[in-house]
């Protein structure tokens, strides 16, 4: 995920200082990692310097004084083509389970073993997830934040089956080659 | 491989479960359906059931639900044998006890969504205010309020669906057995169907069995048991 883009994103609302950029961040997308007060001020930097957020003012409010940041013209234009930019519909072929099926077949390992295994796992992480998004205090963002794991993992668990019941075949092409 | 009595094992030294199966065999003709399938639910737990088709799923939620009796096996429920009793007595059970939700909400299409519902009550001698009062709170519940005077016919899937879960709800049973309850539903409607399912039973401390082919339906579930050629499959095993 652009950290970059979503900070852009987010200034479009408002000239905003770095702590409440943080907060924001981590409230709109729940299932990310926090973002670092690091990460938010030199990403802020970075914008300012490429021109596509300037310095409004300073902030004190009671506290220390905080440093606000808005967008520029040029930032949402930038914003803008990266929204409407179609993401690269991967992963494809080169994934680590797949790596490592076909590692375990050269090597003489138990492919089968290490999917069921990899299913398992999968399995659990599901669970986990549903019950984030079933809690009854969850908002909209995590329950699709939430499904959006479940879809990709499930895509995963598919591909994992079809996989196993093919290993013969795949075993007998990698051991060929 | 042995695989019976697996999905026991953990049950064992824990307290007494709600509902077991040990060891079940049932054939339907020259055919097995299930081969030794062993399974356990605690109160209040849900558990998933996973496997192909042609795995024994449903014929296991039969047996468990008292639908349909072992050729060999114990069916244990609150300590007693379910297979052994009359079938009055099981009748009796499946009416107070237990609620059936199947893939296809089986509702009575001449009845309304409201009476439905309030159908099990009164055959529990319920009167019919009382059981269409009860019935309405639960479709409020189940979130199908306003559709009351509407026939099955007339409610989406999902609404279907969600009247099904009502009234297999509505009696306070202790363990509802769902097979497929989403399976002819979109993604969203099974999502919204699961979720009422859920929250109900995680309230009410109700048990489910959950049968189902869907991994993001088996999710939902506290554990998950798979089924594989008419026996439970320990975990590690391919289906």
């Amino acid at each position: 995920m652009s950290t970059r883009h979503i900070l852009l994103g987010l200034l479009e609302a408002g000239p905003s200082h770095g702590y409440d950029l943080k907060r924001r961040h981590d409230e709109r997308f729940p299932q990310a990692r926090p973002l670092a007060y690091g990460q938010v001020y030199t990403t802020l930097q970075r914008l300012v310097r490429d021109g596509l957020a300037e310095v409004e003012g300073t902030d004190a409010d009671g506290g220390p004084e905080r440093t606000l940041y808005r967008s520029t013209a040029a930032g949402a234009r930038e914003l803008a083509r990266w929204a409407g930019e179609i993401a690269p519909p991967a992963p494809f072929v080169a994934n680590e389970i797949f790596a490592k099926v076909v590692v375990s077949i050269l090597s003489g390992g138990d492919p089968a073993a290490y999917l069921r295994a990899q299913q398992d796992a999968h399995k659990a992480r599901m669970r986990e997830l549903t019950a984030v998004k079933t809690d009854p205090g969850a908002d909209l963002a995590t329950v699709l934040s939430a499904d959006y794991a479940l879809n990709h993992l499930d895509a995963d668990l598919r591909w994992m089956h079809t996989t196993a019941a093919r290993l013969a075949t795949l075993t007998a092409e990698v051991d060929t080659t | 491989m042995n695989h019976r009595g697996d999905a026991m094992s953990d049950k064992e030294e824990g307290p007494v479960p709600l509902l077991a199966a040990r060891s079940l065999v049932k054939a339907y003709g020259r055919t097995p359906a299930l081969r030794g399938a062993s399974v356990a639910l605690g109160a209040g737990e849900i558990l998933a059931v996973t496997g192909a088709s042609g795995s024994g799923k449903s014929t296991l939620l039969h047996l468990l639900s008292g639908i349909a009796r072992p050729d060999e096996g114990a069916v244990t429920y609150d300590g007693q044998r379910l297979d052994r009793l009359p079938e009055r007595r099981l009748t009796e059970l499946r009416r107070t006890d237990f609620g059936v939700v199947f893939q296809f909400g089986q509702l009575i299409p001449e009845l309304t969504a409201v009476d439905n519902v309030g159908l099990p009550l009164l055959l529990a001698g319920a009167s019919r205010a009382t059981a269409r009062e009860r019935a309405g709170e639960w479709l409020e519940r189940f979130g199908v309020r306003g559709q009351e005077g509407l026939r099955p016919g007339e409610l989406s899937g999902g609404q279907a669906q969600r009247v099904a879960l009502a009234r297999a709800l509505v009696t306070g049973p202790r363990v509802v057995f769902a097979d497929e309850p989403t399976g002819a539903l979109d993604s969203l409607a099974g999502e919204q169907v699961m979720t009422a399912l859920v929250h109900t039973a995680r309230e009410a401390g109700t048990a489910v069995l959950l049968i189902t082919h869907d991994a993001q339906v088996a999710a939902y579930a506290d554990r998950e048991v798979r089924l594989g050629d008419g026996l439970v499959l320990p975990a590690g095993v391919a289906a």
